[in-house]
């Protein structure tokens, strides 16, 4: 479908502007702040590479963005961009991961990849459900919600993914929602100049699919406005109790540690060293 | 300037709650999808804060802001 009007963005893609998301999904809004982003810095588009997984989040970059793109198997974007990182690092990776990519079948593959910091920046969108496959429980699923495959409610308790990337020992850690679009877009920036392995999660609706469990079906703004009101930003959490932070989506910059050896770095070091013996 | 393009525009909306002047509602007619679009009303009350733009999941909406 042709884009008439010209987007500022337009020059970042393969073609036409035209992805085959729902009505109201939260993916064009991250899409747009990432690309924002990478206007800002000012990088050269061809030195980054997109991976992508199985999943809506996978469309993301895949097939529109004209650059390097990788559309890879189930849950193994972390697995597939930590090979691409290694053979190339000159190129900055970043990875559009789902929730399935980081909590489900790509969990160990994140963690791991958390624990040996490499530059990698991990935009995971958590929409707290498996949306593209029908609406299943995902290990996001708020407790006791009612999906395809929980019709009683879930009994399982959620990942709450960016504190097990902080407990992993990632270096940059952020969550925003879709509402926080401005907000997003200034912690990716931060993230793709951050040297180190950056997640940034992001709470993203799903009208369709996850909208049925919170009784917003179809209705992108009620979810929007509910994520408003649900965010409390890191600096002001830090002041309430548990209770009162119940049911609420903290948000802000969680972590950012610098000098901590990053793993391309440590393989460089070790041919070096390697060499002299 | 806001400018939207009416077929890619899958009637979500978004726009139009984010709007802080409420200038954008929806029109009447229907785009190729058979949704309705939004249109604008009172150009002059904008003030291209680029929400519109921001929010669109589908890049139909553009705020130029050097035209004058």
């Amino acid at each position: 479908m042709k884009n008439t009007v010209g987007h500022p963005l337009k020059k970042y893609f393969r073609g036409e502007i035209n992805y085959t998301t729902c009505s109201g999904c939260g993916n064009g809004i991250i899409s747009q702040s990432i690309l924002r982003a990478i206007d800002e810095i000012a990088i050269i588009f061809d030195q980054i590479a997109f991976v992508s997984g199985i999943g809506c989040s996978g469309w993301i970059p895949s097939p529109s963005f004209n650059t390097d793109v990788l559309h890879v198997t189930h849950g193994r974007s972390i697995a597939f961009a930590t090979g691409l990182k290694l053979a190339a690092p000159q190129m900055k990776v970043i990875v559009c991961a789902g929730d399935g990519d980081t909590g489900a079948i790509g969990g160990n593959h994140f963690i791991h990849a958390a624990r040996r910091n490499i530059d990698l920046t991990v935009v995971c969108v958590n929409n707290g459900i498996f949306g593209m496959t029908g609406g299943q429980v995902a290990p996001t699923t708020p407790y006791n919600s009612v999906t395809t495959t929980t019709p009683y409610g879930s009994i399982e308790r959620p990942f709450d993914l960016s504190n097990l990337a902080i407990a992993a020992g990632a270096t940059f850690v952020a969550r925003w929602t879709t509402y926080h679009a401005r907000s997003l877009k200034n912690s990716i920036k931060k993230a793709i100049e951050h040297k180190g392995f950056s997640f940034i999660e992001v709470i993203s609706q799903c009208p369709v699919q996850y909208g049925k469990v919170i009784g917003m079906r179809n209705d992108p703004v009620s979810m929007l406005m509910h994520y408003k009101e649900c965010a409390v930003n890191i600096n002001k959490a830090k002041n309430m109790s548990a209770d009162e932070l119940k049911d609420k989506i903290i948000v802000g910059e969680l972590v950012e540690k610098k000098n901590i050896p990053e793993l391309t770095d440590e393989i460089k070091r070790l041919r070096r060293e390697a060499s002299r013996k | 300037m806001v400018q939207i393009n009416k077929d890619a525009c899958k009637g979500c909306g978004i726009c139009i709650a984010m709007c802080p002047v409420k200038i954008l509602v929806f029109s009447d007619e229907l785009n190729s999808r058979g949704v309705h679009f939004p249109k604008i009303t009172q150009e002059e009350k904008c003030t291209k804060c680029e929400n519109c733009m921001i929010y669109c999941p589908d890049f139909a909406v553009v705020v130029k802001k050097d035209e004058k």
